[in-house]
Order: structure tokens, then C-alpha cells, then sequence
């Protein structure tokens, strides 16, 4: 019945309905010296800037990349750098990780693009087998530090099976490889400067949905921002929220909801997910005695789950509530039903209230 | 009536020898005549490893009045989709075939219905082809009820499973070695059926492609790869690509042949061919050079990696459907008149089934959980946060 509501509703505003998701205010620990306004893809493009002037061996390639790629991440580059350090591979994802790993593997900073994350399944074995296992199999004779490997993550309100997948519990699942995810401009600049100069190789999934949408003052100098560190965007005291990446979007917009029925939420960015920062979890846990974790990737193995266990293991006589998750579906991701498939805000508005009325 | 001729196409001498038989009435019905016409391909045949069939090609009034008919129809049917799109009633991703229609309908001509087709998400034409309804394609599209998919695919998953249209893939590459998989089945089944899969400049250069070539070869399978190359992988050019944009060359030890995919003729010889090489000593792989006049997919508007230049330049030379039209004058099968009632058909017959697919009402919620796994293993999600969910058993 309630289901039938809610669906009721998302039919009448239709397909696509998350219009614009408004920033979170949250303070972030970098001066705000000479910043500019600006949306996602012109910060990560900012970074990538940095990133190649002040590295003469890094490089970036991928599916159109050289014209500014799909979603203009990459614009200006070859422009500025030359086609020897900003070109377009075929059409090849197996392929083009192999060759990050082996251009990383002789010293250099290697930053592949995969246009989709969709897509990044052919690269998958390049990423577990080859990427995360090189350092431990050769004695540390050998390592491919230097690989980023950035794709855009996540629904954007139309993609359908092959433009919308989260498949970032995959990666989280393999020991050797970071896993980082950023929420908004300015943290997209800071963690992905930090994940390119970061000697391990790490998997960077950007929320297409706020490439255009999400819109910050972003400091035009180079900073970067620390990984594993997870942050505290919202103060509260009666049920920490976890979340990463668009979703966080859709969570402080359910902690503003619930604050008017007296509910204090306290919202916490994981920014890295694989190693994650644990501490801080547990920290606000200890506080709360109640944890929501939200992400689009479907609820059954998502690293929610992770998380979930995790804190169990820490805090089991703190808990108050049972950890709760509002996911995606277990399904593959709808076109038509989207909006049904998604955690929204009402959905985690209501888990909020049943964890806390528990 | 003489006169006419003369006017529309001065400049054939073939007109110009029989004016006087071709003002006679007597020949029509043009739909049911299938005398044997022959026709030169616009160009020969290239081939690796084999010998390249005949350029001429044997074919009838009536197939050409077919091949004439059903390549407008896709033409307005992806054009109309264009609109669609852009007022906001397709959503999603939506890749259109205009320009390479030649392709499906010279295919068609050349094969049966128990013949395999596998291609990637350019796949509404190849749908229709294989027997598909304009009232499918346009609900599919809208995320309707009546759609082939049910609505639940939209426009990159197209399926027929009653003409063995295998569909409709959004990951690129991913369908050869399933087409192979297709071919291997068939092979088993001795039913002297093959399997095309298809797919493009952009995917071959893909690892998996080159493992299935290999696969198929080694086990002999009728398996017709087709590489529809409009020479752009999305935004990038072929030569930029690819070390060697000669794709019927790159099966190496399998051979190849270089098919004009903008000659419905060829296209038709050209699969003809291939079956009957495919049944005998195993795959094949059929370039067929095309080209594609919209941009990869509607948010590609198609000029930033090309010029319009080269756009109007191939559909002046080139177009599919001109070639056609322009042999069904020269051989006086039909007036212009009656060719431009077709594609007025053609075109009331697109509009009114977009009205027709416009009622046809959105999938159920239940859908969404609907066929995840083998029927009868149905979940239903609910509960505050719907993370209960309740599975019936079979």
C-alpha cells in the first residue's frame, strides 16, 4: 500500500524528477583563497590540469578523450599538453587498463578514462588480477602506483541498464586498489589531485548526475585532499547517516526533513571507500547509537553491507536500532522505473523514522 | 507521358532509347512482377582469403519496389524518432540507423527468417527488417506496454524471438561472441541456418571479437560477422582507431569480403554469398563500408568530428534510398509519382502508429521486479525502506 502511494507520487511528477540537487554546506578544510564557481567537470578538468603541469609523466587517455570527452572532463588537455600525453585509445577497455598498468609500472602517472563506469566490467580482470596484486606478487619489486583510473558512476535520471550503474562494491571487494568517490567540485578536485599523486592505483568514480548540476566555489590553486579520512558534513546526535557520491545529495535533504519532526542527524561522507575510514564511523555511531547507510547500487552486497558488519562487530552494545539500508533494488537498473528503483528521499526519510522509533 | 521520362531523367540514355515503350500502361501491377532484372553493383567486391562473388546481381521489380518501400519507411521511422526524442517523449539513449538501411533490407533479401541476427544498440532498422512492427519500435521507444520489450528495454534492446532477432546491445563487442554462441547452437542443430552478428568500426577493435573469430574457426561454425563500418567509433575517426581500418582483412586466417553497404544489391549478394560460404567451410566476415547521417546517438549532434560537408556530400552521392529510386526509373518500374505516394504512405503510416503508441500505457510498477530471474521466482519489495522483499517459490 504505502509502495502504491509513493508510486503514485513519482508518476505524477515523472521520469527524472530530481531537478537540482542543492550542496551541502559543509565545511571543508581548505582556504578559500581566489576560488571561482564552478560545476563538476570544469573542476576535475581543473585537476587534470594540475595534475599533467606538474607531473611531465603523467598522462591521460581513453575513449574521446582528446577533444574534451563526453561529458568535458578532459577539455583544453591536448590542447595545452600535446597528443603524446592526452590521446584517444580504441574502443578497448581491457585494453587500455592494461596499458595504464604497464605505463604505470615503468614510473609513470597513468590516468585512464573509462566513459562509463558500465563499462568497466572488460577492464575488470586487468583491475583485480593485474593492478591490485602487482606490489604484493612481486615483493614490492614492482608496482603500478601511478594508475587513476576515473569513471562517471551513477543514475542520471534516463540512463537505463548501460548509463546508470554503481559498481563500486566490486572494486571495494579487492585488497591493493583504492576505491574514492567525490560529493561535490570541490572535494572532485582535492581527492582526485590526491588520488593521482597517491603511489597505489585507485578507481575514481565521478557522479555524472551533478556533473553540470552541482555548482561550488572551488579555489583555483593546487590542494589536495586527504584519502581515508572520512567527513562529518552534519552535526547531529540521534542517527548517523552514511553515504558517498550524489546519494549524499538526497541524504541531507531526508536529515532536513526529519529535523522538523525533531530528529538531529548527523551525515557523514565516506569520500574513500576502500580503505574507509572506520574511526570516524564508529566515533559518531558511539554518539548516536543508530546508523542509516544509503547508496544506489542495489541493497544485496552493496558496501553498505560492509559497513554494516563492520560496525556491528564495533559497536553491537551501542546499537540502539538495527543498521539500516535504503539502496537501490535488487534488480538490474531500470529504464522505464527508475524512479521506483532509487533510494530517495522519502525512502530514507521513512528509514530514518523507523530506526529511530525502533 | 514520354515527355516526362525525358524531363525526370534527361540524362540516362537508357530512357532516351525506349521512350515510346515505357509511356505504356500495360506493364503494372509493378507490386506482384518478379521478372529477373539484372543489376552491376556500384562497385566490385574486395575480398581476402576467397574469391569474390559476381557483381551482377539478380533481383526483381518487385524486390526493388520492397527494398524501396521498407528503406523510407525506416528512414521516416528514425526521423520521426529524431522528434520524439527531442520533445522529450523518447528518453534514454537513442542511436539511429538513417543512412545504413541498406544494410538490414539487403540482408533480409538474402536470408530466412530461421537465420540468426545479432547486432549492437543501432538497431531499430535491423529490427523491422526481421519482421518487427512500426507499433513495436515506437512503443519500445516510449517505455510502453505495447513495445517489443515490454517497454522494459527502450531503445538499445530490441528483441524478436519468433524471426530470431537476437537484439539489441548496449555494451559494445559484448554480442559477437554470443552471435558465435548463436552459430555453435546452430551448427549442433543441422539446420542449415547461420548466424549474422553485427557490429561496428568502433567494436573491432574489442579483444572478445578477435576470441570468438578464433573460436568459430577452429570449430567451423556458420557464423557471418558483418562489420557495418560508417568509419566513426562514436567520436572518433576510424584511421584514429585503428592500425588497420580494412576490417574484412583483420580475420587474417577467416576471409573477408569489402561490401558498398550503401548498394542494397550488394548487401544481398554479399550475405548470399556468406551463408553459402558459412554452411560449407565455416565464418566469414562482410565489411560493409556505410555511413550514418545522424550523430552516434541524439546527444551527439555529429559535427564536431566531421564535416557537414562530408554529410551532404554522402547523401548526395550515395544515399541508399536515391540509388534504389534511381534504378526503379531507369528500368521504368515506377513513375516518380508513385514513388513519392509510397513515401507519403510511408509517412502517414509513421505518424498515425506514433499516435497509436502515444496511448499505449507505461509498464506496471510490479514490472520492475518482473522476470529478474526464471518465472515464477518473483520478488516484491516493501516495508519503510523496502528492504523487505518477499519471493515467491515456483
Amino acid at each position: 500500500m504505502a509502495l502504491r502511494n509513493i508510486i503514485g507520487k513519482r508518476i505524477g511528477n515523472g521520469i527524472g524528477l530530481v531537478g537540482r540537487r542543492s550542496l551541502s554546506t559543509a565545511t571543508c578544510d581548505v582556504e578559500n583563497r581566489n576560488s571561482k564557481s564552478m560545476n563538476l567537470y570544469s573542476a576535475i578538468n581543473q585537476a587534470l590540469h594540475l595534475a599533467l603541469e606538474t607531473d611531465p609523466r603523467a598522462f591521460v587517455f581513453g575513449e574521446d578523450v582528446s577533444f574534451g570527452g563526453v561529458f568535458r572532463c578532459t577539455t583544453g588537455l591536448a590542447d595545452r599538453f600535446g597528443k603524446a600525453r592526452v590521446f584517444n585509445t580504441p574502443l578497448c577497455e581491457q585494453g587500455i587498463v592494461g596499458f595504464g598498468i604497464g605505463l604505470a609500472a615503468m614510473g609513470n602517472r597513468a590516468i585512464a578514462e573509462i566513459q562509463f563506469a558500465d563499462y568497466i566490467y572488460p577492464a575488470f580482470d586487468q583491475i583485480v588480477n593485474e593492478a591490485a596484486k602487482f606490489r604484493y606478487r612481486s615483493g614490492n619489486q614492482f608496482n603500478c602506483g601511478g594508475l587513476t583510473i576515473r569513471a562517471p558512476y551513477g543514475a542520471v535520471g534516463h540512463g537505463g541498464h548501460y548509463h546508470s550503474q554503481s559498481p563500486e562494491a566490486f572494486f571495494c571487494h579487492v585488497p591493493g586498489i583504492k576505491v574514492v568517490i567525490p560529493r561535490s567540485p570541490r572535494q572532485a578536485k582535492g581527492l582526485l589531485l590526491s588520488c593521482i599523486r597517491d603511489p597505489n592505483p585507485v578507481v575514481f568514480f565521478e557522479p555524472k548526475w551533478l556533473y553540470r548540476l552541482a555548482v561550488e566555489e572551488v579555489p583555483e590553486h593546487d590542494y589536495m585532499l586527504p584519502l581515508s579520512e572520512a567527513e562529518v558534513i552534519r552535526q547531529g546526535s540521534d542517527i548517523t547517516l552514511v553515504g558517498w557520491g550524489a546519494q549524499l545529495t538526497i541524504m541531507e535533504q531526508a536529515c532536513i526533513e526529519a529535523e522538523k519532526d525533531g530528529i538531529s542527524c548527523e551525515l557523514i561522507d565516506l569520500k574513500t571507500l576502500m580503505p574507509w575510514d572506520k574511526e570516524t564511523v564508529e566515533a559518531s555511531v558511539r554518539k548516536t547509537g543508530r546508523v542509516l547507510i544509503s547508496h544506489e547500487a542495489p541493497v544485496t552486497g552493496g558496501f553498505g553491507a560492509e559497513i554494516s558488519a563492520s560496525i556491528v562487530e564495533r559497536c553491537f552494545l551501542r546499537l540502539e536500532a538495527p543498521v539500516a539500508r535504503v539502496c537501490g533494488l535488487d534488480t538490474p537498473f531500470p529504464l522505464v522505473f527508475e524512479p521506483f528503483y532509487m533510494p530517495s528521499k522519502n525512502k530514507v526519510l521513512d528509514a530514518i523514522k523507523a530506526t529511530v522509533d525502533y | 507521358m514520354a515527355l516526362s521520362y525525358l524531363r525526370s531523367s534527361s540524362s540516362r540514355s537508357v530512357n532516351l532509347l525506349k521512350p515510346l515503350s515505357s509511356s505504356l500502361p500495360l506493364r503494372r501491377p509493378i507490386s506482384t512482377d518478379t521478372t529477373p532484372i539484372t543489376v552491376e553493383t556500384s562497385v566490385p567486391f574486395t575480398s581476402h582469403q576467397c574469391d569474390a562473388p559476381s557483381r551482377s546481381v539478380e533481383t526483381n521489380p518487385k524486390e526493388l519496389l520492397t527494398f524501396f518501400r521498407d528503406m523510407a519507411l525506416m528512414r521516416r521511422m528514425e526521423i520521426a524518432a529524431d522528434s520524439l526524442y527531442k520533445a522529450k517523449l523518447i528518453r534514454g539513449f537513442c542511436h539511429l540507423y538513417d543512412g545504413q538501411e541498406a544494410v538490414a533490407v539487403g540482408m533480409e533479401a538474402a536470408v530466412t527468417k530461421k537465420d540468426c541476427i545479432i547486432t549492437a544498440y543501432r538497431d531499430h532498422c535491423t529490427f523491422i527488417g526481421r519482421g518487427g512492427t512500426l507499433l513495436e519500435v515506437f512503443a519500445e521507444l516510449m517505455g510502453r506496454q505495447a513495445g517489443c520489450s515490454k517497454g522494459k528495454g527502450g531503445s538499445m534492446h530490441f528483441y524478436k524471438k519468433d524471426s530470431n532477432f537476437y537484439g539489441g546491445h548496449g555494451i559494445v563487442g559484448a554480442q559477437v561472441p554470443l552471435g558465435c554462441g548463436l552459430a555453435f547452437a546452430q551448427k549442433y542443430s543441422k539446420d542449415e541456418t547461420v548466424t549474422f552478428a553485427l557490429y561496428g568500426d568502433g567494436a573491432a577493435n574489442q579483444g572478445q571479437l578477435f576470441e570468438a573469430l578464433n573460436i568459430s574457426a577452429l570449430w567451423d561454425l556458420p557464423a557471418i560477422l558483418v562489420c557495418e563500418n560508417n568509419h566513426y567509433g562514436m567520436g572518433t575517426a576510424e584511421w584514429r582507431a585503428a592500425k588497420s581500418p580494412a576490417y574484412y582483412k583483420r580475420g587474417d586466417y577467416v576471409p573477408g569480403l569489402k561490401v558498398d553497404g550503401m548498394d542494397a544489391l550488394a548487401v544481398k549478394q554479399a550475405c548470399k554469398f556468406a551463408k553459402e560460404h558459412a554452411l560449407k567451410n565455416g565464418p566469414i566476415i562482410l565489411e560493409m563500408d556505410t555511413y550514418r547521417y545522424h550523430g552516434h546517438s541524439m546527444s551527439d549532434p555529429g559535427s564536431t568530428y566531421r564535416t557537414r560537408d562530408e554529410i551532404s556530400g554522402v547523401r548526395q552521392e550515395r544515399d541508399p534510398i536515391e540509388r534504389i529510386r534511381k534504378l526503379i526509373l531507369s528500368h521504368d518500374l515506377a513513375t516518380e509519382k508513385e514513388l513519392k505516394d509510397i513515401e507519403k504512405e510511408v509517412r502517414k503510416e509513421v505518424d498515425d502508429t506514433i499516435t497509436q503508441a502515444k496511448e499505449s500505457p507505461m509498464p506496471e510498477p510490479s514490472e520492475l521486479f518482473t522476470n529478474v530471474y526464471a518465472k515464477g521466482l518473483g520478488v516484491e519489495s516493501f516495508g519503510a525502506d523496502r528492504k523487505e522483499v518477499r519471493a515467491t517459490l515456483p
